[in-house]
């Protein structure tokens, strides 16, 4: 059973760009920004949209909701804090954004493409929360 | 075709030993290669006028080179490309590029340069091999690619380097599909076999003007083409196959490259079956396939079925990464295995492979990067100045 590696790992180091995400997940919500003039979601955090070049670009708070794009099973780890096997992909949100997490909750062979799949969140320490995503 | 990067040569290039490890130190192998491609370019020190090196100012002061034109590129394709602009405007008369690598690391985790540091991606356990393989799965997917192919792929390029005894597993073959498909899976569908070794290893390449290249001790090797396309930051955003900008061309993410390579055969006014030995990048057995059909050489989707058929031998139609590669020849790190990839074209147009020559190449094309890290860079060089 693939499970959310929580101990142990690299910390991610939110920036003064990313900390409202951050914050986002650590309240068990999903962020990201969509532009106030053409409506475009943007999944990292920038300071402008790379459509339209507006520079208001809202959070938003996505319904946590997509479909597996793509993934791979590691059995190599990154680091030995990592346990594996553990699966790394791309959910596709219906928000309109992609982002890279782990798929967890579920045998490797249970993954397909187009996979519905839904949010979430596993603490790591006492700043950071992490999103994950299980079958829906 | 009157095109200016016609009248750059490559006069100088030189390989450290390559191993897994060296028992040296980055700065002494760095040295060692920059000094032994400026003998091989016939030149002295005194000569060189600018330098592209990792890292440059280092090498300048090592060297005692005194004032120097340094580059903030790095020493591979894209810094090749951009030598080649220095030459061509005049403020340089002999480029030095040179990348060495040999620091040791913890081998219970995978070698530091594959860790992405970004927030987004490092505590879900990224890997290169994981963020290449979202783009192999995609292409399985949509096209049917198998692991078959990909093992292929992976066979050919490792027994280039059983073969090769300049390559770091020189002799560890042969190798059989089912060799390269019963080794470990790191992340799938890539098993061990079918990823970059880690590696400690130097070499450096020089770089002049037609008017220069007479004073060079082999041939010179000229540029025909080349071209470099990025569509964002390596290992920080999610590499999706059907990423593309809002503004400019619409080439997806997973044929970064084809825009480049495009460029390539228009400046040097060849087509693909005009090209006698790949040097393709080589950090995961899909990009093979990739870059076959980003470059033009067949069709989208039929890489897969284009590899099958001996078509990527050393006696076939397309070679491919003939010392053995990053697979099986070397992988120092971030650089030296990018410019290795020239330097390896270099010496099958001269014709001075020490193992796996292709009679009468006159043609190569090298390539950099990979669609898992965003960017691909192309060069075409040819035995004869493009005509």
């Amino acid at each position: 059973m693939l499970h959310p590696n929580v101990t142990g790992i690299p910390v991610p180091r939110p920036t003064g760009e990313s900390a409202p995400y951050w914050e986002g997940c650590r309240e068990g919500e999903l962020r990201f920004r969509r532009c106030a003039s053409c409506d475009l979601s943007v999944f990292e955090p920038r300071p402008i949209c790379p459509r339209c070049h507006g520079t208001d670009l809202p959070w938003a708070v996505s319904t946590g909701d997509g479909v597996v794009y793509s993934w791979s099973v590691v059995w190599r780890p990154q680091m030995p804090a990592f346990d594996v096997p553990y699966a790394p992909a791309i959910v596709r949100l219906d928000d309109g954004f992609d982002m890279v997490t782990a798929i967890v909750g579920c045998e490797p062979d249970e993954i397909h493409d187009g996979q519905r799949v839904s949010v979430e969140f596993h603490d790591v320490d006492d700043a950071i929360t992490l999103p994950f995503f299980s079958l829906s | 075709m009157n095109v200016a990067l016609h009248s750059v040569a490559i006069t100088g290039a030189y390989n450290t030993e390559q191993a897994r490890d060296l028992g040296r130190s980055t700065r002494d192998v760095l040295n060692e290669a920059a000094l032994g491609a400026i003998a091989d370019a016939g030149l002295t020190p005194a000569d060189i006028d600018a330098v592209v090196a990792t890292p440059s100012a280092q090498l300048v002061f090592d060297l005692g080179l005194g004032t120097t034109r340094t580059m903030s590129s790095g020493p591979d394709i894209e810094g090749i490309l951009e030598a080649a602009g220095l030459l061509l405007t005049g403020e340089a008369t002999a480029v030095l590029l040179a990348a060495a690598k040999a620091s040791s690391f913890d081998r219970s985790s995978v070698a530091p340069w594959v860790r992405p540091a970004n927030e987004f991606v490092v505590s879900h356990g990224l890997i290169t091999p994981a963020e290449f393989a979202f783009m192999a799965r995609r292409h399985m997917i949509e096209h049917g690619t198998t692991a078959e192919q990909m093992a292929t792929v992976a066979a050919q390029i490792r027994n280039n380097g059983h073969a090769n005894p300049e390559a770091i597993y020189h002799g560890k073959g042969p190798f059989t599909v089912d060799d390269i498909l019963a080794s470990p899976m790191v992340a799938d569908p890539f098993h061990l076999l079918e990823c970059a070794t880690t590696s400690q290893g130097g070499c450096a390449v020089v770089m002049t003007l037609a008017d220069r290249s007479a004073d060079a001790a082999n041939a010179p090797i000229w540029l025909l083409g080349g071209g470099s396309d990025r569509i964002g930051p390596s290992y920080q955003t999610s590499p999706s196959w059907d990423r593309v900008g809002f503004h400019g061309d619409d080439t997806v993410a997973g044929y970064i490259g084809r825009r480049a390579a495009q460029r390539a055969f228009g400046q040097a006014g060849i087509n693909p079956a005009d090209v006698d030995v790949c040097e393709f990048y080589d950090p995961f057995s899909f990009e093979i396939i990739r870059q076959f059909e980003a470059f033009g050489f067949c069709g989208d989707g039929e890489g897969g079925e284009f590899v099958m058929d001996g078509r990527i031998a050393l006696s076939g139609e397309f070679p491919i990464t003939t010392d053995g590669g990053l697979m099986s020849y070397s992988h120092a790190g971030s650089f030296p295995q990018q410019l290795q990839r020239v330097i390896r074209g270099v010496d099958q147009l001269r014709g001075t492979c020490a193992a796996n020559q292709v009679d009468g190449a006159e043609i190569a094309i090298a390539s950099n990067g990979g669609s898992g890290a965003l960017y691909t860079e192309v060069l075409l060089m040819g035995s004869a100045p493009a005509t």
